[in-house]
């Protein structure tokens, strides 16, 4: 059972997806607790191998017994260990909030809801735990189909932005594949320890530098980096609020795990860095997005668009860690990775308990939150704290790292990008909680109204609990960051 | 030049179709016309990978090698690698289909449902409905 935790991360939610239609036909109510049941069994899993990894190192699972580089290969080491936990925990987690909001954004799709949700689970823990490039296409676009799925059911608007996002999350994937196909051709391999091996000697092939380039282009545009991130606002400010807290947390941070794991394990460091300029135009690129999203953001009338636009800045402190390749900012993009799901699931619970009550989510309808639901409230300030950075929270010791990185190789203006975005970040939220500390009904203003009487409606427990357990967690990770770094992420560094 | 490109002719359709899904992705208004692009896209992949199996001298599918059918002859042949074109870039596009057919229904379920609510597949139609 423990040696075969690996591969029933995996597998366990693929097989209950499939079951899930079946469990709705018996009775539709039955599919909430069969999804938590689920998760909650993978999340198990993925903590047994997360376990056994930091005590006996690299686990390798040859599913069927077929020896790589014949065979798929599941590698977990320490990055992917984290990210399985991160995964199934977030997955989790946003399963026991979905279900007020599923009933009450979609009453009759509750079945298929959970079945595509499922299978989304499964399509980001198969591309976290491969060690075979065409085995994470695979995955890839089975996260990204059933991504397309949850979206088109959203509000006004949202089949179309899913339709954008289609097209150009194939164009995406067919990118990576055309990759794949220039690897295969030179190398014979698909495997990606055996790539690892066979690429070196071929360095100064041109097809290597296509095959690298079709990657990065592809990949980028699934991470929604800057100028490919057009389909993102779109897509999750119109997905239902349980299919964006799920998606927007996890597909970009996914995306960006795929381009460390090609960038430092498929190929390796001094490729990525010294034979091709790469690093040097994602510092850039990395740049530009946080700028970018930072500005964008502050011009958003709309709560869940402006948490968008912040996505597209956090993918630039990312990409820009990478870029500035040096162990100490890599350090700081992988905690990065880890604090940004988790922050940007507060975000989108607390958008989703929002819409709930207020049918929308717009900033205004922040009004008089402070009073009228104080938990959710104070999980929201500490999110929001997490994100502009301030000391004990988890935001901070990222971007503390990256600043770091980011000094000791002298690239000044990515130091000046990562304190802006944090400035802009402090305008973007201290002007909610100025609206949430409005009391008084508009009336007042024309001096003919009365002190209204704010009730507590506080949100139900099941999106409260998680809200809260989020903004915990915020808290732990950032006081026991030190930990995390010795036991996990200093072994997830790639050595430069 | 020329014996380059005709030496190579699958490879430069193969580029010719990419881009012809490239605009059609790109430049079309319909959003129908804008599957069939992405879908000529993706095509065009199936067809790269299928050339790169290609092995000169001869070699052909192992299923064709013994016409006669005893099994002594097929499975020796079998065995001569230089015999039989190159099996796993068939096997991934086998998979790929699946995947983009799976691609397809998505983005095609996705239009039916743009067209049921505003009536027109045209995107400049819907973008100004939606105002």
């Amino acid at each position: 059972m423990m040696e075969q935790a690996p591969v029933l991360v995996v597998v366990i939610p693929l097989m209950c997806a499939l079951l899930s239609p079946l469990v709705g036909w018996i009775k539709k109510e039955y599919c909430y607790p069969w999804a938590m049941l689920t998760l909650a069994a993978s999340t198990v899993c993925a903590v047994i191998t997360l376990n056994t990894v930091i005590h006996n190192g690299v686990i390798h699972y040859y599913l069927g017994s077929w020896l790589p580089p014949w065979g798929i290969e599941y590698v977990v080491d320490h990055l992917n260990a984290m990210m399985l936990v991160l995964i199934s925990g977030t997955a989790l987690l946003v399963a026991v909030y979905s279900k007020k909001s599923v009933e009450q954004e979609l009453p009759d799709k509750v079945v298929y809801f959970y079945t595509v949700f499922l299978l989304q689970v499964t399509g980001f823990l198969g591309i976290v735990i491969t060690g075979d490039v065409f085995n994470l296409y695979v995955f890839l676009e089975i996260a990204s189909l059933a991504g397309y799925a949850l979206i088109a059911i959203g509000e006004e608007g949202a089949p179309l932005a899913s339709f954008r996002y289609v097209v150009l999350g194939t164009v995406g994937a067919c990118f990576y594949l055309l990759a794949i196909g220039y690897l295969y051709v030179v190398t014979g391999s698909l495997n990606m320890a055996d790539l690892a091996k066979l690429l070196p000697a071929l360095y100064g092939s041109k097809v290597i530098l296509v095959a690298f380039a079709f990657f990065l282009v592809g990949i980028a545009l699934k991470m929604a980096l800057f100028p490919l991130h057009i389909w993102l606002p779109d897509a999750y400010t119109k997905a239902p609020s349980t299919a964006s807290a799920l998606l927007a947390p996890l597909m970009t941070k996914v995306a960006i795990y795929v381009m460390l794991r090609i960038m430092f394990t498929v190929f390796q460091p001094s490729f990525s860095i010294e034979i091709l300029p790469v690093t040097k135009i994602l510092l850039w690129v990395g740049i530009i997005a946080i700028f970018s999203g930072a500005i964008m953001a502050l011009a958003q009338v709309d709560f869940k668009r402006m948490l968008c636009y912040i996505i597209v800045a956090e993918v630039g402190y990312m990409v820009g860690g990478v870029g500035v390749a040096n162990a100490v900012a890599i350090k700081g993009t992988i905690l990065h990775i880890l604090n940004d799901v988790v922050m940007t699931v507060g975000l989108f619970t607390v958008a989703g308990i929002i819409t709930y009550k207020m049918k929308h989510h717009n900033l205004t309808d922040f009004k008089a939150m402070f009073k009228k639901m104080p938990f959710t409230m104070a999980a929201f300030v500490i999110v929001a704290l997490s994100i502009i950075g301030v000391p004990p929270l988890c935001g901070f010791f990222s971007k503390w790292y990256l600043i770091q990185g980011a000094a000791m190789a002298g690239n000044w203006v990515f130091v000046v990008a990562l304190l802006f975005s944090s400035l802009v970040n402090i305008i973007l939220f201290f002007r909610i909680f100025e609206v949430g500390y409005e009391f008084h009904s508009s009336a007042d203003a024309h001096g003919h109204g009365h002190e209204e009487a704010v009730v507590i409606e506080e949100a139900p427990l099941s999106m409260l609990i998680p809200t809260m357990m989020i903004a915990l967690f915020i808290i732990l990770i950032g006081l026991y960051n030190q930990p995390i770094l010795i036991n996990i992420i200093q072994f997830a560094v790639p050595k430069l | 030049m020329l014996e380059f490109i005709v030496s190579k002719y699958n490879f430069w359709i193969y580029i010719i179709l990419m881009m012809i899904g490239f605009y059609a992705m790109i430049a079309k208004r319909n959003l129908v016309k804008k599957i069939i692009g992405m879908n000529i896209f993706q095509t065009a992949i199936i067809l790269f990978f299928i050339s790169t199996a290609y092995k000169t001298g001869g070699a052909t599918l192992p299923i064709l090698l013994d016409p006669h059918g005893h099994g002594h002859g097929a499975a020796e042949s079998a065995v001569a690698v230089s015999q039989y074109i190159n099996p796993l870039p068939h096997v991934l596009m086998l998979t790929a289909i699946v995947v983009m057919v799976a691609t397809l229904g998505v983005a095609l379920a996705i239009v039916i449902m743009i067209y049921r609510k505003y009536g027109t597949l045209n995107e400049d139609e819907i973008i100004k409905a939606m105002k």
